[in-house]
């Protein structure tokens, strides 16, 4: 294929994709929403004054960025995972096997597709937090670079979960047991200034701590970690797993017999 | 110029459970022939295919399509092929008019030439006004005409079709042979297996038999058929018979009061056999050839094997 029919072979992906999550809206981008002002209101309203001031901030501003960035993983990682495993179950992906795209291509598509709805439902929840309190942008590059890249990474963690997955309790597995545990504990609802030396020393190795910070910094400007570091971690991550992903595909793993 | 659109050499497939699908596969196909690989289930004719196609993984062996090796340029082997698989495998919940559109897509297709092919071969295919419809609301004819229209978006040099009317009432077979007679004419060569003996026999110029894993014939169509000794004919007669005619040389037996069979063998003359009829005075007012005439001989060229791996195994 020469790079203009990679091209709308990619579009073409694409295209599904979003045609796919924005057809069934009331399942993939209603239910964050309201999940996120529940949130809202229980932190911002109800608990959040009793709480107090933290990292300099009210507690409803201190959550609004980590639970934006909560809900573009969950999305961007769900979307992938249940597209890719429902082509894989419903044997749809084989319309793109014995096509000639390539696996990059293929990959790319799916990924850029979990990156839409995840950064969808990210807008969609921004807009919400508005009625809550006010928002400001400390660094607007910042901003948009780690959330994009965040759902990135949880887009190709998603297509290798499918890529492994055999049913569909395979694929609830992840975010059930590693990833809503990872995100909780990611510093979404506290500051690692809480937490006694060795918490906060093993909170280190969470790599949803550094993607939530990150953010938190180019919204507010405070963060628990160095904004270089996260960058530097989120980005190597992309990198490592597009290449494992696209292996996979290559070697058509649990896709070809 | 190579005249070949496949060429399979020493073809091995071993699934994981060690099971070996298929031991030392040789298959050449013209260009614009119309070529069936028939063989009982199980025989290896869809793990050909998947290999073909690239669903499969081969063991070892050698596959090229009008000269591309699949190894070497699987990008444009892809390209000149398409597939009609033999489950149903497309989104349940896409409409039928951008499953066929999206495979264009997945071609490289522009989006306007995609949505012109797709039309035409709705249109052609019968499905056009089913566009808006979702896969879940077709019946099963009308989605294995799906499944070749969303082969032929890119429109292929090599078609493939694995089973394409199992399952479809005998009135939409035929209009699909129309159709497939049709694109074949039109210059793309077409390799079917079918469990339908008549369809191949009726469609297919050349045939390749597999079992076990290996081919056991592959010859022309023609060829193969002359291989036949011995065919049963029907008759029907005008008056009512009491017996069964005087037919020198011919057996048979009397089927009922206006019937009666004939074994003919290869040899003989069907004349021979009518004058005989005619001046004992019987008339004949119809006559059919009792079996299918491949499916006793796949049945003979089949069982011996089966009955050798009987023996081995018992």
């Amino acid at each position: 294929m020469n790079v203009r029919e990679q091209w709308i072979a990619f579009v073409t992906i694409l295209v599904k994709e979003i045609r796919r999550f924005t057809r069934i809206w009331p399942q993939t981008l209603l239910p964050p929403a309201i999940t996120i002002a529940l949130y809202f209101v229980i932190f911002g309203t109800l608990i959040g004054p009793r709480i107090g001031r933290m990292a300099g901030f009210s507690y409803i501003e201190f959550v609004v960025p980590g639970l934006i960035m909560m809900s573009v993983i969950t999305n961007s990682y769900g979307n992938v995972v249940s597209s890719f495993f429902g082509a894989k179950f419903q044997k749809s992906i084989e319309e793109v096997l014995v096509s000639p795209v390539p696996s990059y291509v293929l990959l790319s598509g799916y990924v850029i597709g979990g990156v839409i709805r995840g950064l969808a439902v990210g807008s969609i929840v921004t807009c919400l937090s508005l009625f809550f309190t006010d928002l400001q942008v400390h660094n607007i590059t910042i901003t948009v670079t780690i959330v994009f890249l965040t759902s990135v990474l949880f887009s190709l963690t998603g297509f290798i979960n499918a890529i492994y997955a055999n049913s569909f309790d395979d694929i609830s597995i992840i975010p059930v047991f590693i990833l809503t545990p990872l995100t909780y504990l990611g510093g979404v609802f506290y500051s690692m200034e809480m937490l006694p030396k060795f918490w906060q020393d093993i909170s280190m190795i969470n790599p949803i701590l550094y993607m939530v910070n990150a953010f938190r910094y180019g919204l507010l400007g405070v963060s628990d970690i160095s904004v270089g570091w996260a960058f530097f971690m989120v980005a190597a991550l992309c990198i490592v797993l597009f290449c494992y992903a696209s292996y996979l595909l290559n070697q058509g793993k649990r896709l070809r017999t | 110029m190579n005249k070949l659109a496949l060429c399979i050499t020493s073809l091995h497939k071993e699934y994981g459970n060690g099971f070996q699908a298929l031991r030392g596969v040789d298959i050449e196909v013209q260009r614009g022939d119309f070529f069936a690989l028939l063989g009982p289930n199980g025989a290896g004719k869809s793990t050909i295919l998947g290999i073909i196609c690239s669903l499969v993984k081969k063991t070892s062996g050698k596959i090229s399509v009008f000269e591309a090796d699949i190894d070497d340029d699987f990008s444009l082997v892809k390209k000149n092929i398409g597939v009609v698989p033999q489950e149903f495998n497309f989104n349940q919940f896409e409409k039928v008019f951008d499953i066929v559109k999206t495979q264009g897509g997945y071609f490289g297709l522009p989006r306007k030439l995609s949505e012109k092919r797709a039309e035409k071969y709705l249109k052609l295919l019968g499905l056009w006004d089913k566009r808006d419809q979702t896969p879940r609301m077709l019946s099963g004819g009308m989605k294995r005409r799906l499944m070749i229209a969303r082969a032929l978006i890119h429109e292929p040099k090599l078609l493939i079709l694995d089973e394409p009317t199992a399952g479809v009432d005998i009135e939409l077979r035929r209009s699909m042979w129309e159709f497939l007679r049709k694109i074949n004419e039109d210059g793309t060569t077409i390799i079917l297996t079918t469990h339908y003996l008549e369809e191949a026999e009726s469609l297919c110029r050349n045939v390749a038999i597999i079992d076990r894993g290996k081919i056991i014939q592959n010859t022309s169509m023609r060829e193969l058929l002359r291989q036949l000794n011995t065919e049963f004919f029907v008759f029907d007669t005008h008056k009512k018979l009491i017996k069964l005619p005087r037919m020198d040389g011919y057996k048979g037996h009397l089927v009922n009061s206006s019937s009666f069979e004939v074994e003919v063998e290869r040899h003989q003359s069907l004349n021979a056999l009518f004058a005989n009829l005619t001046a004992q005075d019987i008339q004949i007012l119809s006559m059919k050839n009792k079996t299918n005439r491949l499916e006793e001989l796949f049945i003979s060229l089949v069982q011996p094997h089966e009955e050798k791996a009987e023996e081995v195994s018992g």
